[in-house]
């Protein structure tokens, strides 16, 4: 990639009077009046019920589908971001889908591989080295010539993590990365966002932007930064845990009691 | 149009990866399906062109055999029989694939990933495609036209193979070559195409992809009599 990267600190995502529609019904609005800042090197949690709009809301964040209105900014840069010539731009944006959403027809070392083979980020070798090293990191080299279907949830997503850190993302969207996991990989993932949030060494010890969403706020105390709330079609910012709970009420019953 | 400025575009992009899943899909579209048209082309043989052979013999017309074969064989039947086995082999199974991976959202991270889902999941098939009707349709003709050889001399049709092959050759011109080439790769473009549309244009759920494919299939079918008629035309005026 060939754009410097940014100061921590300075804004990541700038979102103002964002409105966000369905992926699969863009004719439906999901949420709106979204005025929201990331700043490089956040650790946001975004809460909300099943339906509330959480997936639609990371996919236009990650730049799949343009705002239903206002204002949306990636490092500085209108979104979404269409134009080939400034894909190096969006791909400083990582997102993690709900289910991994791999490739049906490829293997594991087939999906995290395709990035790189298909931008040329690499050499094909480096590519290979690349991908063992992700696949050793995250404990998935011993799935590596399976295909989805015969892996369970807890390790798809694993490999859907995989596949978008293999281009290095400044910024990582993870949706509902906890939903449907046996408890021990709950708790790989948290230990791993958190490495991730503070600089893991498959991205050079360069922290990461995390934006995380998630039906149960309880699992993210001590370790997210900023939280917030996606219900009734709005963006609630709560702020840190501390005042999140401060705030406790009928906007938190859901996802905190 | 999309398709062909997505090709000429990228034609230098990711090509260690795009390349091989081109000849891929040639060899799905393609070689895999020649023991089909294969067994395809000796029924056509049998019966269309043996009969025809014989038929023509006893009313004494067999000096229009090579006219009656290239028309009916070389230009019509042929090229047609080895889309519409095409469409119903593979361009099912693209409506299927590219529609359940559309509702599945793997197209979507395609997309996440920079990666184009019209270069990587459209542009292969296509060329596949246009390449495998092409190279099949040959293979189903000079089937076809040696099985009704051999039909007819089963009949004891007094025909020598010299003179069968003569008047084929005598019957086809350097346009009929031409013509089929282009033909025969409009039909598999477009059923690649069309295919392609219904399997990812839409957001689908998984249980709108069997509508999906049914509309696929008859939009093609069309699609290919269209093409078809207008090279009608063409050699017509030509």
């Amino acid at each position: 990639m060939d754009v410097p990267p940014t100061k921590p600190g300075a804004a990541a995502i700038e979102m103002q009077a964002v409105a966000v529609s369905a992926m699969r019904d863009q004719s439906i609005q999901v949420a709106e009046g979204i005025n929201w800042t990331v700043a490089a090197g956040d650790y946001w949690v975004v809460a909300g019920l099943q339906g509330a709009g959480k997936s639609d809301f990371l996919m236009m964040t990650a730049g799949l589908m343009p705002p239903a209105q206002g204002s949306y900014r990636l490092f500085g840069e209108e979104m979404p971001i269409f134009d080939e010539a400034r894909l190096n731009h969006r791909l400083r944006l990582g997102l993690v889908f709900d289910g991994g959403q791999l490739l049906n027809h490829l293997t594991v070392w087939e999906n995290v591989a395709l990035p790189l083979l298909y931008h040329e980020s690499f050499a094909e070798t480096e590519a290979h080295k690349e991908v063992q090293k992700l696949l050793v990191a995250l404990e998935l080299a011993p799935w590596a010539e399976s295909t989805s279907g015969t892996m369970s949830r807890n390790w798809q997503k694993r490999v859907g993590l995989a596949r978008a850190l293999a281009l290095q993302p400044e910024v990582l969207l993870v949706d509902t990365p906890l939903t449907g996991l046996d408890l021990p990989h709950v708790n790989w993932w948290l230990a791993l966002l958190d490495q991730l949030s503070k600089g893991h060494p498959l991205l050079q010890g360069r922290p990461v932007t995390l934006v995380v969403t998630a039906a149960d706020l309880r699992p993210w105390k001590g370790r997210a930064k900023q939280f917030a709330v996606l219900k009734n079609r709005r963006l609630a910012v709560l702020g840190t845990w501390e005042q999140a709970e401060a705030a406790k009420g009928e906007l938190l019953d859901e996802v905190y009691e | 149009m999309i398709t062909l400025g997505v090709i000429l575009r990228k034609i230098r992009t990711a090509r260690h990866l795009i390349w091989p899943l081109i000849f891929q899909q040639t060899a799905r579209a393609g070689s895999r399906l020649l023991p089909m048209f294969l067994f395809l082309a000796v029924a056509l043989g049998l019966l269309v062109i043996g009969q025809t052979v014989s038929w023509l013999t006893r009313v004494g017309a067999i000096n229009f055999l090579g006219t009656i074969m290239v028309i009916v064989v070389v230009r019509e039947l042929g090229p047609l029989l080895a889309a519409f086995l095409v469409l119903a082999r593979i361009g099912t199974a693209n409506v299927i694939e590219l529609g359940t991976a559309r509702a599945r959202g793997e197209v979507e991270a395609l997309e996440a990933l920079g990666v184009d889902p019209v270069h990587y999941l459209v542009v292969p098939r296509v060329i596949g495609m246009a390449v495998g009707v092409s190279a099949l349709t040959v293979y189903l003709i000079l089937g076809a036209l040696v099985s009704g050889y051999l039909w007819a001399f089963v009949q004891d049709v007094p025909l020598r193979p010299g003179e069968y092959f003569r008047q084929l050759a005598g019957a086809l011109s350097g346009l009929d070559f031409a013509l089929l080439a282009v033909k025969t790769s409009a039909f598999g473009f477009i059923i690649a195409i069309v295919t392609c549309y219904h399997g990812l244009a839409q957001p689908l759920r998984l249980e709108e992809v069997s509508a999906a494919t049914v509309r696929a299939v008859a939009q093609s079918v069309v699609a290919c009599v269209l093409i078809d008629a207008l090279f009608i035309i063409i050699y017509l005026a030509v």
